[in-house]
């Protein structure tokens, strides 16, 4: 299951309930939710400390809008459209958390 | 559409009533979806549970209460509701405080029953 | 591969429509098939024809319709979604076409996989 998150920690609890709903699998972080990949943050924390259990995207023309490209932390991959359309291509179903 | 196509369908419900419209709306996309015969389930997570709080009394926002419409969905065979424990008890709320039967789950379960879905929904 | 599109959100307001056009662009370049966009909830107003954003603007319904146009995608936009909130076939933008939820879940059954977009 690709997990996808679109709203920032600190505002909505989308991540927080996708990580602790979620089965282990992919999470691709877009739109707000970028932010919780950005080093420093307390959304930063709870993805670091998921990294065991999921695998963790975030959409890079998101974070260059927001000037945050060159914060993520280590463990996050970043992709690009092209690369969501993967994501979403090889997982067998996807979820958006809104 | 081919015949006899079924997919499992889950709606995940996580914001409450009222305040938006995605609760009412997300109960017509699932009451259509039981008339396409598809393997329906409603998942009620964080303030998504307190659509099944009974009680409601919508006369003074002006609003149709929609609630009932939960205890209609056995008429559509949509039988499988489910709640996530922990939501429930962030809120103070007991089964008994749901004007229907679900299935109270932990989030480990949730996510287990999330995994084998072909499509979800989350309003 | 087949991908079914849920826009749950306006245009401008929020970045869903804008995240959602740019998924199938990526996904048409692939080689993928766009099966439908579905619009539900105020998603609906991405269909007005009546839209006019400022000159130095995308224009977010012309951008849908032009995919449309290209690449013969159809742009569903749920009926009782849109009848609540003054869309008709009047004031509908080329490419897009009113119908009911029926759309969606078939969507869901015919694609291979439902993305949706929204708040």
């Amino acid at each position: 299951m690709l997990n996808i998150v679109n709203k920032s920690p600190a505002e909505r609890s989308a991540l927080d309930a996708c990580l602790r709903i979620a089965a282990p699998g992919a999470i691709l972080l877009i739109e707000d939710a970028v932010y919780a990949a950005v080093r420093g943050t307390t959304g930063a924390a709870k993805i670091a400390g998921a990294l065991d259990r999921f695998k963790v995207y975030a959409l890079l023309p998101d974070l260059e809008a927001r000037a945050v490209a060159d914060r993520v932390i280590d463990g996050v991959t970043t992709v690009d459209y092209g690369g969501f359309v993967d994501l979403v291509a090889e997982h067998n179903a996807c979820q958006s958390w809104l | 559409m081919s015949e006899g196509t079924s997919k499992k369908f889950m709606f995940v419900n996580r914001t409450a009533p009222y305040g938006t419209a995605y609760a009412l709306e997300s109960l017509e996309v699932v009451l259509i979806t039981a008339a396409f015969d598809q393997d329906v389930s409603l998942v009620f997570v964080d303030d998504g549970v307190w659509q099944l709080k009974k009680g409601q009394q919508t006369k003074g926002i002006e609003t149709k209460n929609f609630s009932p419409t939960y205890r209609a969905l056995e008429g559509y065979d949509v039988e499988k509701l489910y709640v996530e424990r922990e939501s429930l008890e962030a809120r103070g709320l007991a089964e008994a405080d749901l004007i229907v039967d679900v299935e109270v789950l932990d989030s480990a379960a949730l996510g287990k029953l999330m995994a084998e879905q072909d499509v979800v929904l989350s309003f | 591969m087949k991908f079914g599109i849920l826009v749950n959100e306006g245009p401008y307001q929020h970045q869903a429509s804008d995240s959602a056009y740019l998924f199938c662009k990526a996904a048409l370049a692939k080689g993928h098939a766009i099966q439908r966009v579905f619009f539900y909830h105020d998603g609906v107003n991405n269909s007005t024809r009546l839209t006019e954003p400022p000159q130095d603007d995308r224009n977010i319904v012309t951008r849908w319709s032009q995919l449309a146009a290209d690449h013969g995608v159809d742009l569903v936009v749920c009926v009782a979604a849109a009848l609540r909130r003054g869309i008709k076939d009047e004031n509908l933008a080329p490419g897009f076409r009113i119908s009911g939820l029926g759309q969606l879940v078939e969507t869901g059954i015919q694609a291979d996989r439902l993305v949706t977009f929204g708040d």
